[in-house]
């Protein structure tokens, strides 16, 4: 097996007495996607935030190509090659879907310094724009306002944002959310196509979705590691099983655990 | 499909053109010949400059910086203290260096104010220009409270050819538009740059900006110094005009009137804030007058307070919005279209 691009080891953050993550250790690899599930309030966007350095852990380290990243600041760590993308959308509301794209091209090479060109006038980075809008499917979108693009789009330029970054490990904090079924088959779609180039870690609640990408996945309750492994391993997994009947206890959820969730789309 | 983006970076033609025209009026209005309203021209112009700095602040880099006066007033001491008392200061260096002054200055508050945010960089901002004016006000310095005269106005000089005398007010005047003109301009090309959208990003969201890996802090106070700077140039240009500098050009009275013209004239625009140094001046210049308004001339301040207020209730763009208004309907129709 390859050597992992980035690995936690004994990631806790503690808010006060609570522990929102405690002792993870995960392992991403680039051409896999790690699934990370659990109830909410588990700690899996801490967990997120704890990688992308909007958060900086109390214990604990994060190795990303060889060095320790944990306490980094957020900008420093996106500039490594970590991008992410957020649960509540965020994105430049007033600016075009071009506009939010390039200037997510434009952190790559800020050329800040030649400040009597035109912001527009770099053609590679328009052309990483145009390339990240072109993957999340936004081409058709480009000159309107972020604002007035539905959900769903939204969550499509959040991610083609990400992409823009050109990174190679990408945080995906449940891109599904709130989606209709034909946005979130799109979106499945745009992640299989990264895939093969990036390390992804996904946080995600439909389940369906998850064991159609994971590659191995990684089940999270009250910020700890209960089971990890790959889908099958982890499906069949008492602990979660009893978490899940424990915590959240819903049917749907526990149907798609037990059964092969991939071809089972009635329940939504 | 047609661009419709009514939070456009880029000025319209129209814009570009009734800004042409105005230049050309102001460029001719001395051949009145009249020498208080071209000293009060002057002033406007001035104001203009300093409010432009304070918008590449408020309204590009999302700043809401209650002590700009600091940088004003510090130029103006800086021209004051640096040169010969009596003899004719050369414009060459005397201006880089006030705005040299003003830029370190703003180099220093801002790395200490740049690590609030809010009510609390509007308060620190404030407290730091206070601190100044105290400075200027209660030591030996800057002459006191009666603050300090400046006998000879600077010059500009090629050899022994003087090509510029700024005692002479039409020459000021000339001298100063050209400055309004450069300074607009150059703004307006950084605000069209990648740093500048980088700034405009950081107003719009700054913590995105920061996932997406740019160095917001480091931004901020790029536009922080250039902002202190500017205001620097136009601190110069207003104590050259007075020919002498005292406390009150850095108090926070200054510092709220500059951003009540921002407000006036429509944050966001560049050329709005230079509107609204125009209004302000203008308004101030006629309701302070006895001979229209006898003693009640005295309490214009009211009436400037209920003018700004309505600006700020009915045109949040400010007077720069009666321009984009056109544009702004196309803009909304837009908006619906799209969520049909």
């Amino acid at each position: 097996m390859s050597e992992p691009i980035l690995r936690t080891a004994g990631l806790t953050k503690r808010f006060g007495g609570l522990s929102a993550v405690n002792n993870v250790s995960l392992d991403l690899h680039v051409g896999e996607v790690h699934a990370v599930i659990g109830p909410n309030g588990a700690g899996k966007s801490t967990l997120t935030n704890l990688l992308s350095g909007d958060l900086s852990a109390t214990e604990g380290t994060v190795m990303f190509a060889g060095k320790n990243i944990a306490g980094l600041k957020s900008d420093v760590i996106s500039r490594l090659g970590i991008g992410r993308s957020y649960q509540k959308t965020n994105i430049f509301l007033t600016f075009t879907v071009f506009e939010n794209c390039r200037l997510a091209a434009q952190s790559r090479t800020p050329h800040v310094l030649r400040v009597f060109h035109r912001a527009e006038s770099f053609v590679d980075i328009n052309q990483q724009a145009e390339e990240a809008m072109e993957a999340a499917g936004l081409t058709a979108r480009r000159d309107n306002i972020a604002a007035t693009l539905s959900h769903g789009e939204q969550r499509q330029l959040e991610i083609a944002m990400c992409i823009a970054t050109q990174p190679r490990v990408l945080l995906l904090d449940e891109p599904l959310a709130g989606m209709g079924p034909h946005e979130s088959q799109r979106m499945i779609e745009l992640i299989k196509a990264l895939t093969p180039e990036h390390a992804i870690m996904l946080i995600e609640h439909d389940m369906d979705a998850v064991f159609e990408v994971a590659h191995r996945l990684t089940v999270m309750v009250n910020g700890e590691v209960i089971a990890s492994g790959n889908p099958e391993e982890v499906r069949a997994s008492p602990a979660v099983q009893s978490a899940y009947l424990g915590t959240v206890g819903t049917v749907g959820t526990l149907g798609n655990l037990g059964n092969s969730g991939a071809d089972e789309n009635e329940h939504v | 499909m047609q661009n419709l983006n009514p939070y456009r970076l880029n000025s319209s033609r129209f814009t570009n053109l009734l800004l042409a025209i105005a230049v050309v009026l102001i460029a001719l209005f001395p051949l009145f010949d009249n020498v208080f309203y071209t000293q009060l021209i002057s002033k406007v112009m001035i104001m203009a400059i300093f409010a432009m700095s304070l918008d590449l602040l408020v309204g590009y880099t999302g700043l809401v910086s209650f002590g700009h006066a600091a940088y004003f007033g510090l130029a103006g001491y800086a021209l004051a203290l640096m040169g010969p008392k009596y003899e004719a200061v050369s414009v060459w260096w005397s201006l880089p260096a006030a705005m040299a002054v003003c830029a370190a200055f703003a180099l220093v508050v801002g790395l200490l104010v740049l690590r609030t945010r809010g009510i609390y960089f509007i308060m620190v901002t404030l407290a730091f220009a206070q601190m100044l004016y105290f400075i200027f006000h209660d030591t030996k310095l800057g002459g006191g409270s009666d603050g300090i005269y400046i006998y000879a106005k600077p010059e500009m000089k090629w050899g022994d050819t003087v090509l510029l005398n700024l005692e002479k007010i039409d020459q000021f005047y000339y001298f100063v538009l050209i400055l309004l003109v450069l300074t607009y301009s150059l703004l307006k090309r950084i605000l069209g740059s990648p740093f500048g959208r980088a700034l405009l990003g950081i107003k719009v969201n700054e913590h995105r900006m920061r996932a997406l890996g740019f160095p917001v802090f480091r931004y901020q106070l790029a536009s922080f110094v250039l902002s202190g700077a500017l205001a620097g140039l136009a601190g110069y240009l207003a104590a050259v005009q007075y020919g002498f500098v005292n406390p009150e050009i850095l108090s926070w009275h200054q510092s709220g009137t500059v951003l009540m013209m921002v407000i006036l004239g429509g944050m966001g625009t560049l050329y709005g804030p230079a509107l609204g140094a125009f209004a302000f001046v203008i308004l101030q210049e006629v309701m302070s007058n006895q001979a229209w308004f006898g003693p009640q001339a005295k309490h214009w301040q009211l009436v400037m307070g209920i003018i700004v207020m309505l600006v700020a209730l009915y045109l949040p763009q400010g007077l720069a919005g009666l321009f984009r208004w056109s544009n702004k309907k196309r803009a909304v129709e837009s908006v619906e279209a799209n969520h049909e």
